[in-house]
């Protein structure tokens, strides 16, 4: 494998239009909704109006006498997994799936699905859901972190147990590196504080769908829109019990996952009421019950600690993280406790995570899971003790930066550490060096923040097949559902490596049953892994090419070299030849031996982690509390950009969602344990007009370990915003906030407070 | 399911009659339609299920703007906010009621949404009542008993409901004509740029000769059940040069005015403050617009 260097390149790194694109901007692309089947019925979900209660009966007779009620489903339907013995498909445990998709013994959350129904139209599934008569006896409800933390609160699950009490602690995670002890004894600065992060939605514009047929010999044919077919497959399989050669998962265009399709809510739910029914039956989510039931990301209460020498040098640094798993354990707690300090060479290190459930509904992953929490609390941390020793807070992460070859806390160590870098990026950027006017006009003040992140990437399960059509084009088939431009990437990858026109090469994304199992889209890994796999086939269809013109030249294949597009004899040893182009190859395939193709399936392997730092000005209306964002600069290292639009996409859609968090996003619940705000007009993602043009700077560093030099991209992006922001706006106001969001009514009470005190 | 039955009137007398009787009738509530921006997502939402649909937009009187020959404007309560802000004369006169009813929504809900709507929905966060409280709006509305008049602020009677009586329609607005030196303005705060609900709104109206405030009208919006109207700002405001004391003495009646809800769109304490804050931005605006002279 050769690293391709970019002058050389035609394709990669070239702006080319996106293969999906014309169909989306025409409203073609089939998303999970779009599919229709003759017959097919509709499915409603029935939802707990408690935020927590014990279900002591549920009765659908009268449902499933209403005229056109043609199924009723509960969690009897669904195959149990004990609570006394996990089952794990991937990172999930399937005894938290099997009750997140349906209530069993208890309901947990305000919108935790008891019973679905389908009929004939979608009126009619909703009535009959009215009419299931479920009895409850309500218990009470803990939502917030510190309360669901005291001895006293109510607990959710009493088979958890916490230092050997039954506890809303589902479970924890430790990093180590030194001892922690004797750092902080070396410490001559020491900085403490706490901090508060709400759950934020992951937003995607597109909810939930899917289409299922259940056909009477037993096999099922499922159309939805998820990060991954073959999670969709086997988890269905898991809590259907149909097996996985019987069904065949077909993923639809996405509208936006942001890691929370990586698990299931309804097909499971869809096939069974198609198994029941004979129908097909179709399944869509109300954006309410999107937001009410489907996972955010965790809320977090964490306190960092970070000690440092005079002339800067980190000596140790404690992290304690409570996340919020919602109502079953399973939060990210990888996420801060991994990445928080991870850039960073620090000797003595200790990181440690609760998982804390309550009644919300249960978390899923969310861009980089965990890691933008941790890094709020860290860099916030890192911005105070940078003042407190006088040095230039980029200044200080760049003396402290983790180098190549050495361990991690969270016990890697590093192939590749491009983290100064990134800093250096930033330094010598326009906008930092450019003078900030702090008080532009009266009422208004601007500050300036910096923010470093770090994300792991992953390699994994990828499959690709490359096939020749018979007029000389080519084919390429992956098993990734492509989010954020991957067919876009691997049309520019494949192109290059055979030399053809771009606009030769088509790229589709296979069903289970047509292409080799291939894991989730996310972690950043996908443009990493598939990059990997349709190279190597790509490499073995050249193979073949050689093969096919050594017949007709009847010389040896080692002669062969292909070149440009066409095989050529290797030098004039080897014989004079006219080149033969892919084309001739391809219309001669049947005579020289059979069709002209590839794949390869592989557990890939070398991928670097991400590092990024950023720098934003942001302009504080001082009466009104509002913070806007001004200038927003994000460097990153990506190895290698395939396509420069979607790497710079990434990274600006990872600095909004960041800005959202930051300033505006939250989940609210009133009294009752009800999600109060479980739509877009008051769950405030930011719009368009709220972001300035962010600018992306693409740092392209090679990884030595892929065969394009890619790296992920898409998850670090995400992670420093929410200091970044902090930071900047307590260089606005010279106030420090310790909790997200930066809403308006918070930063004139923290304004108000602080004219009081002066 | 429900059926809906979709009447589109020519006269108000056809759309006052059928309104009435289908009022009246078992099958349930009638509704008026204008650009059905409130209506059409309240049904999709299941919030309302109107057995009779009435739109009022193929009626003249409803969609006109007329500019009168004494310098006061009839605007028909079903006119779009598209139509008012491509209308040659009105915001040159009423700058300040045209910018609440142009915030309303996106351009695509500019197309339909009219002033008549954004008033009989109800809502406390209505952006054009506060400008239209402001202005000193006085609506017509027709009834089964014939015609009245009422100044704008009296039609809000709480979230989601009016004064108006069964069978009533609301007919248009009268802003009245302006004397020389006048200037209005209307501000919301709304934590995003756009596409967001009002967390306090406040439209303001001011007459200025020798520098000094003559007349003055202020009006607040999503800090009490209703729109109001802050007689005391104005008290503050009329003879002053809008010094700091006048527009601090101004503010503080507007924070007094408020009795705003604790919810997930803003606190009490927040709405309150922000109620005076906005109160000086808007009266600088209008003070402008007014040529402060
Ligand atoms: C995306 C979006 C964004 C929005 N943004 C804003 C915003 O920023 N600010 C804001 O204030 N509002 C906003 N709205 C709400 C809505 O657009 C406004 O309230 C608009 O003015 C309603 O006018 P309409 O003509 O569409 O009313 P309709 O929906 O037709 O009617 C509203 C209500 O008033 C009644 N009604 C209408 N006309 C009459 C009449 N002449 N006589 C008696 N009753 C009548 C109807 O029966 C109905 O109950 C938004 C709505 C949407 C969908």
């Amino acid at each position: 494998m050769n690293v391709i260097t970019p002058t050389e390149n035609k394709w990669i790194g070239a702006r080319t239009v996106r293969p999906d694109g014309a169909d989306k901007v025409t409203g073609r692309a089939a998303y999970a909704a779009d599919t229709t089947m003759p017959g097919m019925i509709w499915g409603k979900v029935l939802r707990s109006p408690h935020a927590h209660a014990i279900i002591k009966s549920i009765d659908t007779s009268k449902a499933e006498a209403l005229p056109g009620v043609k199924a009723v489903v509960t969690a009897k339907d669904i195959v149990d997994f004990p609570v006394d013995k996990s089952v794990m498909l991937g990172i999930q445990d399937m005894r938290w799936m099997c009750r997140n998709v349906m209530a069993r013994e208890k309901a947990l959350f305000h919108g935790h699905p008891i019973a679905a129904v389908a009929a004939t139209t979608e009126a009619t599934a909703a009535e009959a859901c009215k009419l299931i008569e479920v009895e409850y006896e309500v218990l009470p409800h803990v939502i917030e972190i510190e309360d669901a933390i005291k001895p006293d609160a109510p607990i959710l699950h009493d088979f958890l147990k916490h230092e050997g009490k039954p506890s809303n602690i589902a479970g924890t995670m430790v990093a180590k590196l030194g001892d922690i002890e004797q750092g902080f004894a070396e410490a001559d600065v020491v900085i403490e504080r706490t901090f508060r992060t709400r759950p934020v939605h992951q937003g995607y514009i597109e909810p939930q769908a899917c289409t299922v047929s259940y056909a009477p010999d037993g096999r099922a044919t499922i159309w939805s829109s998820s990060q991954g077919q073959f999670m969709v497959r086997a988890m269905t399989s898991l809590l259907t019990g149909v097996p996985q050669s019987n069904i065949r998962a077909i993923p639809a265009e996405i509208g936006g996952g942001f890691g929370a399709k990586t698990i299931i809510y309804l097909e499971p739910v869809a096939l069974l009421l198609s198994k029941k029914s004979g129908r097909p039956v179709k399944m869509v989510m109300s954006r309410d019950e999107v937001m009410r039931a489907t996972g955010p990301t965790s809320g977090s209460f964490s306190t960092v600690k970070i000690g440092a020498k005079k002339d800067g040098t980190i000596v140790a640094a404690q992290g304690t993280f409570y996340l919020q798993a919602g109502c079953l354990p399973g939060s990210p707690l990888r996420g801060p406790v991994g990445c928080s300090f991870a850039p960073y060479a620090i000797p003595h290190v200790l990181s440690v995570g609760y998982d804390v459930v309550s009644n919300r509904s249960k978390v899923a992953a969310y861009r980089a899971p965990g890691a933008p929490l941790g890094a709020y609390a860290t860099e916030c941390v890192l911005d105070e003790l940078a003042e407190k020793l006088g040095i230039d807070p980029l200044e200080l992460r760049h003396r402290n930066s983790a180098k190549t070859g050495m361990k991690a806390a969270y016990g890697a160590t590093f192939n590749q550490v491009t983290f100064e870098e990134t800093i250096e990026a930033i330094q010598n950027h326009e906008h930092y060096k450019s003078p900030l006017e702090k008080n532009p006009r009266p009422g208004i003040k601007r500050g300036r923040g910096v923010a470093s992140g770090f994300w792991y990437n992953a390699g994994g399960e990828s499959s690709a097949q490359v096939n020749l059509t018979e007029d000389g084009n080519v084919v390429v088939t992956t098993g990734h559902p492509d989010v954020g431009g991957s067919r876009a990437s691997i049309a520019n990858v494949t192109a290059e490596l055979l030399g053809v026109e771009h606009d030769r090469v088509s790229v589709i994304i296979g069903d289970t049953a047509s292409i080799g199992f291939s894991n989730l889209t996310g972690g950043s890994r996908v443009t990493f892994a598939s990059a990997m796999v349709v190279t190597q086939s790509v490499e073995k269809v050249i193979g073949q090419l050689k093969e096919r013109a050594a017949k007709i030249w009847k010389i040896d294949p080692e002669a062969v070299i292909y070149e440009n597009g066409a095989c050529r004899p290797a030098g004039p040893n080897a014989g004079q030849f006219p080149p033969l182009a892919l084309k001739d190859l391809a219309a001669k395939a049947n005579e020289t031996g059979g069709p002209i193709g590839a794949g390869v399936q592989l557990n890939t392997q070398g991928a670097d982690p991400g590092f990024a730092t950023h720098v934003v000005d942001v302009e504080v209306d001082v009466d009104l509390g509002i913070v806007r964002v001004l200038r927003y600069t994000a460097a990153q290292d990506v190895g290698r950009a395939l396509h420069p639009s979607y790497v710079e996409g990434q990274i600006q859609g990872g600095v909004v969602q960041g800005i959202g968090w930051a300033l505006s996003e939250e989940y609210l619940y009133d009294r009752q344990g009800r999600l109060d705000n479980a739509n877009f007009l008051d769950y405030r993602m930011p719009v368009c007009s709220d972001v300035p043009m962010i600018e992306a700077v693409v740092l392209e560093i090679p990884n030595p370990r892929h065969p394009q030099g890619v790296k992920g991209v898409g998850e670090a992006p995400i992670v420093p915003p929410l200091a970044a922001i902090a930071n900047a706006v307590y260089d606005a106001l010279g106030r420090r906030f310790y909790s997200l969001p930066m809403s308006p009514p918070k930063v004139t009470e923290v304004m108000d407070m602080k004219l009081a005190a002066e | 399911m429900t059926e809906i039955r979709y009447l589109a009137p020519r006269t108000l007398e056809d759309a006052v009659s059928a309104f009435a009787a289908a009022q009246g009738a078992a099958s349930g509530t009638a509704r008026i339609l204008a650009g059905g921006t409130d209506l059409l997502v309240q049904m999709r939402a299941g919030v309302v299920q109107p057995g009779t649909i009435i739109d009022i937009k193929k009626i003249e009187e409803v969609t006109a703007i007329t500019e009168q020959p004494d310098g006061s404007f009839v605007i028909g309560a079903a006119v779009s906010g598209a139509t008012l802000h491509d209308h040659p004369r009105f915001g040159k006169v009423w700058p300040g009621v045209l910018e609440a009813v142009n915030l309303i929504g996106s351009k695509q809900v500019q197309g339909r949404a009219s002033p008549g709507g954004n008033l009989c929905n109800a809502s406390p966060a209505g952006d054009s009542v506060p400008a239209m409280i402001a202005a000193g709006a006085v609506v017509t509305v027709q009834g089964p008993n014939g015609r009245r008049t009422l100044p704008v602020e009296k039609v809000p009677a709480g979230p989601g409901r009016t004064t108006l009586t069964p069978g009533e329609i609301l007919v248009s607005f009268t802003l009245p004509a302006r004397p020389a030196g006048s200037g209005d303005a209307y501000l919301r705060m709304i934590p995003r740029t756009e596409m967001d609900i009002a967390v306090v709104g406040c439209g303001v109206n001011l007459t200025m000769a020798g520098g000094k405030v003559t007349a003055a009208r202020v009006g607040l919006g999503a800090v009490a059940p209703v729109p109001l109207l802050v007689e005391d700002a104005a008290k503050a405001l009329i003879g002053s040069t809008l010094d700091e004391a006048a527009l601090e003495a101004a503010a503080a009646a507007c924070r007094a005015a408020c009795n705003p809800i604790n919810d997930k769109r803003g606190t009490i304490a927040y709405r309150t403050k922000v109620a005076g804050v906005l109160l000086k931005r808007t009266a600088a605006i209008a003070a402008e617009r007014a040529g402060r002279k």
